[in-house]
């Protein structure tokens, strides 16, 4: 790959939930490309209709994955070389969600059960009380502090079979989350939070098959976070607390 | 659409939903083949004796092979799910537990 | 679909056949030694409320257990849901458990055979 006299062999995903296809792209390959870098490419010099979603480009804000190859990435930080077979890629929306369009995942049923797990912040104090002093290093916040980087960009999601399978399953960042909140000194509702992981498309739906974990590319555990969930309802269950 | 799966955790979780299928198809059989004791001894002594071919020893290697990988990968599963331990001490609980399962079991085959 | 009462039966079910299914290993391995004849089984079993106990509580925990994980199969492998997936669940279970409570008698209850 020196300049622009190779050629990649792109597949882009064109169309709907209700339907599409892949559509072939032939884009010239650089020796620093990122998979958004050729996505962008085919927008701006193959066909300006393509649609598909970013805005930091640095990994930050979450808004660009997408199923490279048939698996999630953050196409913003992933770099081609790392993921071509051959000269060919295939980009497609993220797996699990329905599509707006084209490469476009419609976000809404992962951020809908990202509340549904009881992950709106429910402070503990008002404005007029005292901060409650968060210590660093107490083994509670250093569970909570193990999930705060999560981006949301659903790769996890897109990545879990068990989502894939069970429609109601909150699934693996809405359940981080609500790990991350129980262990917060600063959140007040904790038994709402293990309710909300209790139900019929709880945190025990999960099989630990550690696909979030693998993929998610900030290096979070949410697998983790998810047995803490059970352990938290089992303890609550034993006790009779149900 | 099918993401690459070939890491350990998902591997595991495979074969514990294969071989949970598996022994769930068996055990109706199994149940119907033991209560022939009560109602034809003969035909069970018939069945015992077909279980003496080589092909069905075999198969029920793979039977009792899926029996100790489902229970084995099921303890697994309750100690990620309940014990708060780091990855490293898990994993060396877990080769601990190999270990011994397999030392123990050489010394059981030594003795029957 | 898996809520967290379903998710403990299916777990505290699994406690209970650990060691059931360890015993019933080294059964198997004890007893096939030299082949297997219905004289040589129901002469170990028949009669003893030890072995009666032993199977009875892993038909039943089994019979839980394999409903339960037939059931998130069937749902999130075939989209069973809703009533058919009740039904079916507590079919297997019921099954699971005639079938089985069945063999226990016929191996363990004396003077059958």
């Amino acid at each position: 790959m020196n300049g622009s006299d190779a050629m990649l062999e792109v597949s882009v995903w064109r169309g709907t939930t209700s339907g599409g296809a892949y559509q072939d792209f032939e884009v010239p390959a650089y020796e620093n490309q990122t998979i958004l870098d050729v996505v962008s490419w085919i927008q701006h010099y193959a066909d300006a209709s393509l649609t598909y979603r970013f805005a930091c480009r640095v990994g930050m804000c979450g808004s660009c994955a997408m199923m490279v190859n048939d698996q999630p990435r953050w196409t913003c930080r992933t770099h081609v070389k790392k993921v071509l077979k051959g000269r060919k890629l295939k980009v497609a929306p993220l797996r699990n969600l329905p599509v707006i369009k084209d490469l476009a995942a419609d976000m809404d049923p992962f951020f809908d059960k990202w509340v549904a797990a009881g992950g709106a912040h429910q402070p503990s104090a008002s404005r007029t009380e005292p901060i409650p002093p968060v210590d660093p290093q107490d083994p509670i916040r250093v569970e909570a502090s193990a999930g705060i980087e999560c981006i949301n960009c659903s790769i996890c999601y897109a990545a879990c079979d068990t989502v894939a399978g069970n429609s109601d399953y909150l699934g693996p960042a809405a359940l981080q989350r609500a790990w991350t909140l129980l262990n917060d000194a600063k959140h007040d509702a904790k038994d709402k939070i293990l309710d909300a992981v209790s139900g019929s498309g709880g945190c025990h739906n999960c099989h630990s098959m550690g696909s979030c974990t693998a993929f998610c590319p900030n290096d979070l555990d949410p697998m983790s976070a998810i047995a803490g969930l059970k352990r938290a309802t089992t303890r609550r269950f034993l006790r009779g607390g149900r | 659409m099918r993401p690459a799966r070939a890491h350990p955790l998902w591997l595991a979780f495979v074969l514990h939903r294969v071989s949970g299928i598996a022994l769930a198809l068996f055990l109706p059989l199994h149940f119907w083949v033991l209560s022939l004791a009560l109602t034809r001894p003969e035909t069970l002594n018939q069945f015992l004796s077909f279980a003496e071919q080589p092909v069905v020893k075999l198969a029920e290697f793979g039977l009792v092979f899926l029996l100790a990988v489902h229970a084995f990968g099921g303890l697994r599963l309750m100690a990620l799910e309940w014990l708060p331990w780091s990855v490293p001490q898990k994993t060396l609980a877990a080769g601990a537990v190999g270990v011994a399962v397999l030392i123990s079991g050489t010394f059981f085959l030594q003795v029957v | 679909m898996l809520d967290l009462r379903l998710y403990m039966l299916q777990r505290i079910t699994a406690l209970v056949m650990a060691p059931l299914v360890l015993g019933h290993i080294a059964v198997m391995i004890y007893a096939v030694q030299g082949g297997l004849t219905a004289e040589e089984i129901l002469g170990r079993t028949q009669g003893s409320v030890f072995w009666f106990l032993f199977y009875g509580s892993f038909v039943v925990a089994v019979s839980i257990h394999a409903a339960i994980g037939l059931r998130v199969i069937l749902h999130e492998t075939f989209g069973l849901t809703g009533l058919a997936l009740r039904g079916v669940t507590w079919g297997i279970a019921a099954l699971l458990l005639a079938m089985g409570g069945q063999a226990v008698i016929a191996v363990t209850w004396s003077g059958a055979a």
